[in-house]
């Protein structure tokens, strides 16, 4: 069985952590669905949203463990399991007439977050800002249109735990009873 | 507080110098030049010049790993840094800690493909625990500080610190190095294990009727030999010694077991078959030991010690990690281990090691390289440092060079970096002075890095190099006759006559074509003053026994059909 998990994790503001991230992940076999870094709450470092796809229960432990041993990254949670608040932003350029522009806005009316940033005689730029699946259904309304080109920045998430995380912080699922295969 | 001022260059020497750094190993070019006009000044800092910069990393880990300090390497941009790249990696794969330094192109010419501008950070991340692109001359002695704690806290492993020439020359206020690490924020090493997993673990100890000890490199890291051999004595459980592991526990106790795995001895994969309680004590459970998973140890719970957590599940589930220093771990939990006889289980791994003896095959008139290996053994009373490259000549060494010395036995276990004999004994012996070092070479091995034995004669190391001389690729061979029908490719690697080598590098060379001249010339080479090779012409058609092929188990293991025709009761160890 695998899963999506999304881990959170507070790494140096500093060049090439990026990189480093990166290539822990790519080298270990681990897929990134969606990445996300900005500033954090503390002037040096930065904050990242990562969402991992088709994560093996056995790599649970790995994924967040691994990312914990990069020197650059100074907190990991991962927080799938955990109360979190998470969301997306996309941009979405789609083709619009005259006849359909007023089906499109009918359309965004239905979602919350969800506005025209931008018209020009043939399309128009939308945003919007919620949970991966209300960005999702939108899309999918806007499929006949014509969608252009699409920008999704990737989830951005945060536990709702009122501790504070503390430096070196891991988190990780436990795991319980040993596995038939051992691994 | 006002300090000195002082180029980047000199701020090196100076971090090397309040790190304790005597001896380094490197080759210098045009963007490390600063540093070697500097260390100069420093005579404290006994700079090793070797002759290809895979020397240099694999002197500075064979030195670190003989000594327990962290090695230094030194190269210059571009090809001197990547050539160091096998070194970092054999250095990674082995929990080993150095501290490489390499020059980089100056700061502006920086991204614009200058001449021997590598991106050297980037091309070492999956080959270094941490690296440092240093762009200010001020920010080195931080940069080293962390430089030589990342490398030796946690699991060792190498870090690289990577400085562009005008950082070298720019010249700054040094006001010392600093005294605390204050500014990593992530890197926490988890040295104390938590009380609730110890205590766990100490149950399924207590509970367990046949119990066994997988002890590694993480025993001897941890300088936890005496910890490890009263838990097993408390608790009578059998050790067996991961190959890197080798010297943690004493080979002549008798609760020693030997190696397991794809090349080790039957008795210990069938003590692991049968056990019901496996405590893994700082080994990373290599698929070499474990085979196919599925099938490991299929009767026992896992109680897995281990400082780095990303080990622990990596490989094999863990009924009860335990997460610190394996010296911390051990004391924790021996007062919650109870006092256990054990009588019947140890009865039956004494079966199960008269049962499947290792014994060394004679041959008549060329010997078979078990032979030599087990006459250096007696000669050396087990007390040599050992050396090995990587191949079948590695693996019997494994198996016959039993010894109880912490640190004693070298070799490349995760990458099999071949070469690395050459280069890693001078490390070894330069860190050992007092010690007779080993190095059991496969001829092949040795080829790829025996421009080195003219840095071993310049520094007058007295290294003996026994090759295992076969003619041959000799494990790619023994791969062919087993799972290729022997279909032999590329595999001959007819070197040149060693003994003239030793010569034109100003060294004694012996030859041995006899089995009856193995012995003195084993004592020959130890009697003199110097650096010997012996060219030993080996049986070829030798294979390692017993093996278990890649990612099968303990069921599909293949014991040499001679050894099985042996009176029982032969056990060499
Ligand atoms: C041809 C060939 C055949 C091989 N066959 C075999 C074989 O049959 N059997 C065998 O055993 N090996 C074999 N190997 C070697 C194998 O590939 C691995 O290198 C070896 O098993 C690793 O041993 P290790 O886990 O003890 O050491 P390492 O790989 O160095 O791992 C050390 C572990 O200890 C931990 N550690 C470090 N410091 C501490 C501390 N202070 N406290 C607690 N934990 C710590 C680390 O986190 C790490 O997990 C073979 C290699 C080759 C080249
Ligand atoms: C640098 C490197 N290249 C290739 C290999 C693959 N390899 C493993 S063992 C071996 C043969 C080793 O031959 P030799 O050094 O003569 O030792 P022998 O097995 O004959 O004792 C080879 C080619 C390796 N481990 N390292
Ligand atoms: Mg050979």
């Amino acid at each position: 069985m695998t899963m999506r998990r999304v881990i959170s994790a507070l790494v140096h503001d500093r060049p090439g952590v990026l990189n480093r991230v990166a290539s822990m992940f790519r080298r270990r076999g681990f897929n990134i669905a969606s990445l996300a870094v900005g500033h954090s709450e503390r002037p040096e470092f930065s904050r990242m949203t990562i969402v991992v796809d088709n994560v093996p229960e056995s790599a649970l432990w790995q994924v967040t463990s691994q990312l914990w041993n990069v020197v650059d990254v100074v907190e990991v949670m991962d927080i799938t399991d955990e109360d979190y608040v998470a969301r997306e932003t996309a941009l979405i350029k789609v083709r619009a007439t005259q006849e359909s522009r007023g089906h499109i806005v009918e359309i965004l009316d239905l979602f919350r977050g969800a506005e025209v940033v931008s018209v020009s005689p043939s399309t128009v730029i939308l945003e919007i800002t919620g949970p991966t699946e209300q960005v999702e259904s939108l899309l999918a309304l806007l499929e006949p249109f014509g969608i252009i080109e699409l920008m999704r920045t990737g989830l951005v998430a945060l536990t709702k735990d009122e501790q504070v995380p503390q430096d070196g912080e891991f988190r990780a699922p436990a795991l319980v009873g040993a596995r038939p295969n051992r691994v | 507080m006002s300090g000195r001022m002082l180029a980047g260059g000199e701020f090196v020497c100076e971090s090397l110098q309040a790190e304790g750094v005597d001896l380094v190993f490197g080759v210098p070019g045009g963007a490390i030049l600063p540093l070697y006009d500097h260390i100069l000044k420093y005579p404290s800092i006994h700079h090793v010049l070797t002759r290809h910069e895979q020397g240099a990393a694999h002197a500075a880990d064979g030195y670190a790993r003989a000594t327990g300090k962290v090695g230094v390497c030194i190269a210059t941009s571009g090809p001197g840094a990547i050539n160091l790249a096998v070194g970092l990696g054999t250095s990674f794969m082995d929990s080993t800690p150095i501290v490489a330094i390499t020059g980089q192109v100056t700061r502006p010419a920086i991204g614009k493909d200058a001449f021997q501008e590598t991106d050297v950070t980037g091309v070492t991340i999956p080959v270094t625990k941490h690296n440092y692109l240093v762009l200010s001359a001020e920010d080195i002695p931080r940069v080293m500080k962390e430089a030589f704690h990342i490398a030796r806290s946690a699991r060792p492993g190498p870090v690289l610190v990577d400085l562009p020439r005008d950082v070298l020359q720019e010249i700054a206020e040094f006001t010392g190095y600093p005294e605390t690490v204050d500014d990593l924020p992530g890197f926490r090493p988890i040295t104390h294990p938590d009380p609730v997993q110890v205590e766990a673990a100490a149950e399924m100890i207590n509970a367990a009727k046949k119990p066994v000890i997988l002890a590694g490199r993480g025993v001897l890291v941890a300088q936890a030999e005496k910890e490890l051999q009263e838990l097993a004595e408390k608790a009578q459980i059998p050790v067996i010694p991961t190959l890197l592991g080798i010297g943690s526990f004493p080979g002549n106790h008798y609760l020693y077991v030997s190696l397991m795995g794809m090349h080790g001895s039957a008795f210990a994969n069938l003590v692991v078959d049968e056990c019901d309680l496996l405590v893994n004590v700082g080994s990373r459970f290599d698929d070499r030991i474990i085979g196919r998973v599925a099938d490991f140890a299929p009767n026992a719970k896992i109680v897995h010690l281990n400082i780095d957590r990303s080990a622990i599940h990596q490989n094999v589930f863990a009924d009860a990690p335990v997460i610190g220093d394996a010296k911390n771990s051990l004391n924790a939990l021996l007062p919650q281990v109870e006092k256990q006889a054990r009588t019947e289980w140890l009865s039956r791994v004494d079966d199960l090691r008269r049962e499947h003896p290792l014994v060394v095959r004679d041959f008549a008139g060329k010997p078979s390289t078990q032979y030599v290996i087990k006459r250096i053994h007696e000669l050396t009373n087990g007390q040599a440092f050992i050396v090995t490259g990587v191949g079948q000549h590695q693996m019997w060494a494994a198996q016959h060079y039993v010894t109880d010395r912490p640190n004693s036995f070298i070799t490349s276990g995760g990458l099999g970096t071949m070469g690395y004999e050459v280069p890693a004994a001078m490390g070894a012996q330069m860190g050992m002075p007092n010690e007779q070092v080993w190095s059991i070479c496969g001829d092949a091995g040795f080829q790829m890095t025996l421009q080195e034995l003219a840095t071993i004669r310049d520094e007058n190391a007295p290294v003996k190099f026994a090759i295992m001389n076969n003619f041959h690729h000799g494990m790619v061979r023994q791969w062919q006759t087993l799972f290729y029908d022997k279909r032999y490719s590329q595999i001959n690697t007819t070197g040149p006559d060693f003994v003239k080598l030793a010569e034109a590098y100003g060294m004694l060379g012996i030859r041995v074509e006899d089995i009856k001249d193995v012995d003195s010339a084993i004592k020959r080479a130890q009697d003199h003053n110097g650096p010997v090779i012996i060219d030993f012409l080996v049986e070829i058609d030798e294979l390692v026994y017993p093996m278990i092929p890649a990612g099968q188990s303990v069921n599909e293991m293949v014991e040499d059909p001679w050894t099985q025709q042996q009176p029982l009761g032969t056990v060499a160890r």
